[in-house]
């Protein structure tokens, strides 16, 4: 693709963040895509292209009144998005559509009109991972870590850093679930879930949504609001089951799909203002600061302790609070996407002065997949 | 509760059956000599499907785990290891480290590791590991 061939014009969150005990799923990802409608200034007869996981393209598309000339139904995990990002902007340049709506909703602590979790126990994971007890992200995302700790010294008290500077973005941030200052001493004595984690180092459980729209940059000039330019874009795939990584101290997924956008944004590591790199757990940004070649291996935990990443760090990271503090409705790419965006624009709530240039980094499954998008604000 | 059990499918049937059998079965490429795990009728490596199934050692180290606090109704109420083992022959499998306290002090990592067949159901055993003897 080439770099600012596409930008984003319209994105919005749901009018509501963390319990919408009053919103389905479809009702989630419909007030998102008329917030972020609106914010661009359009109608749903203006949108040809619809993407979107949790629920399929078709229903969007049919709920919200759209006919569209472009449906991605792409669902990876957490990190759809990116890849619905990644896509659009191919499909726009390709002529498949003008004008594409990404929608994410998610009634992950109420689940209204959620359904269930399927379990196929002949699937490879039902046959190779359900049988020892593995339950929900807890007890599989994290299973790779200990062996990290052991190969570059990272404690405990490391990652309980992660979290207590997310939180200190979180206070900057009115939408955020979580606002009141920890410390790490706070982190270590929160109840035990599987160790070596602990609850403040394990994402929240919310309802929300967001939603996205893109067009060619040379439309992109006549929307209300600044445009955000599509620098570059990277995705991979790699393991359904967590315990067949290739390497349990960096994720090839990320490697990959970091490496192709950078290469395609034609940008270095220096140029980058900020960061944000999807935080279910609080090992995921210290191995996405490696993988994505910020901080060389086993370095990530020193950066994050010298508060690189912090506010008034030279590379500001999880500015919104991240799945830990801010919210986490399950698929948290979406609200990753959207800070990216307001730092972009310049009306994040903790806004990093003269940010110019955004990396975006999700994952998806338990290390399974990755999506990376890179954006900047100067056409 | 009944623990939630694999249901084996046309490809996976023999490693099944070598737990049953108390043998941990694994297949290698006769083309590259790769040795895999899961199991599928094809190496992952080259892509050959002339591959072999064979019985490995059962004797690895423990790569990585978590002690989950917050058992599965179907795993009983106390905290218990969910596991990766590093078999000699190089694959890595899921399992349930047993045999001994569920304490980070007595799951060290790297320490060795021998497998315990555990029989559930008349078609199904599960290929636990304990800490090895001597």
């Amino acid at each position: 693709m080439k770099p600012k061939s596409v930008a984003v014009v319209g994105a919005a969150e749901t009018t509501k963040m963390g319990k919408i005990p009053d919103v389905s799923v479809l009702g989630l990802h419909a007030d998102a895509a008329l917030n972020a409608m609106k914010d661009a200034g359009l109608k749903p007869s203006d949108i040809d292209g619809v993407a979107t996981a949790g629920v399929s393209p078709v229903e969007l598309a049919q709920y919200l009144g759209i006919t569209p000339t472009y449906a991605d139904g792409t669902s990876v995990g957490g990190c759809s998005f990116m890849l619905h990002v990644r896509h659009a902007a191919a499909a726009i340049n390709a002529g498949l559509a003008k004008t594409i709506l990404i929608t994410h909703g998610e009634s992950g602590r109420s689940r209204v009109g959620a359904g269930g979790f399927g379990r196929n126990a002949s699937s490879l994971m039902g046959q190779f991972e359900m049988p020892y007890g593995v339950t929900s992200p807890p007890t599989m995302f994290t299973i790779p870590v200990l062996r990290y700790m052991k190969t570059y010294g990272v404690t405990e008290e490391d990652l309980a850093m992660v979290a207590v500077i997310q939180r200190e973005w979180a206070a900057l941030n009115p939408r955020s679930s979580f606002k009141d200052p920890i410390t790490v001493d706070d982190v270590l004595n929160s109840p035990m879930i599987a160790w070596p984690f602990r609850m403040l180092m394990c994402c929240l459980v919310t309802d929300g949504g967001g939603a996205l729209i893109l067009t060619s940059a040379d439309r992109a000039k006549d929307f209300p609001n600044k445009p955000v330019y599509v620098l570059g874009t990277g995705e991979s795939v790699e393991t359904p089951m967590v315990s067949q990584m290739e390497d349990f101290n960096s994720s090839k997924a990320f490697r990959v799909s970091g490496k192709k956008a950078f290469e395609e944004a034609g940008i270095k590591h220096a140029d980058v203002d900020h960061l944000m790199i999807y935080d279910a757990f609080a090992h995921l940004p210290l191995y996405g600061l490696e993988d994505l070649g910020f901080v060389k291996p086993g370095e990530a935990k020193d950066f994050v302790r010298e508060r690189n990443t912090a506010i008034g760090g030279k590379l500001p990271m999880n500015t919104n609070g991240g799945g830990l503090s801010y919210m986490h409705s399950g698929m948290y790419g979406m609200y990753a996407l959207m800070e990216s965006v307001r730092q972009m624009r310049g009306t994040a709530a903790a806004q990093v002065d003269g940010a110019k240039i955004s990396v975006c980094q999700g994952v998806g499954g338990m290390f399974a997949a990755a999506g990376t998008v890179i954006f900047g604000n100067e056409a | 509760m009944a623990r939630m059990l694999p249901e084996p499918t046309p490809e996976t049937r023999h490693f099944w059956e070598g737990c049953k059998d108390g043998e941990l079965r694994l297949q290698r490429c006769t083309e590259c000599t790769h040795s895999y795990f899961p199991p599928r009728p094809f190496c992952p490596k080259c892509g050959s499907r002339d591959v072999e199934v064979y019985a490995a050692s059962g004797k690895g180290f423990l790569y990585s785990y978590v002690i989950n606090h917050r058992p599965r109704p179907d795993m009983g109420t106390e905290p218990h290891s969910i596991a990766v083992v590093e078999l000699d022959e190089g694959p890595r499998l899921m399992t349930n480290i047993v045999g001994c306290p569920q304490t980070p002090e007595a799951l060290q990592l790297d320490m060795k590791v021998q497998v315990k067949f555990e029989k559930q159901t008349d078609d199904i055993s599960l290929p636990l590991f304990e800490p090895a003897k001597g």
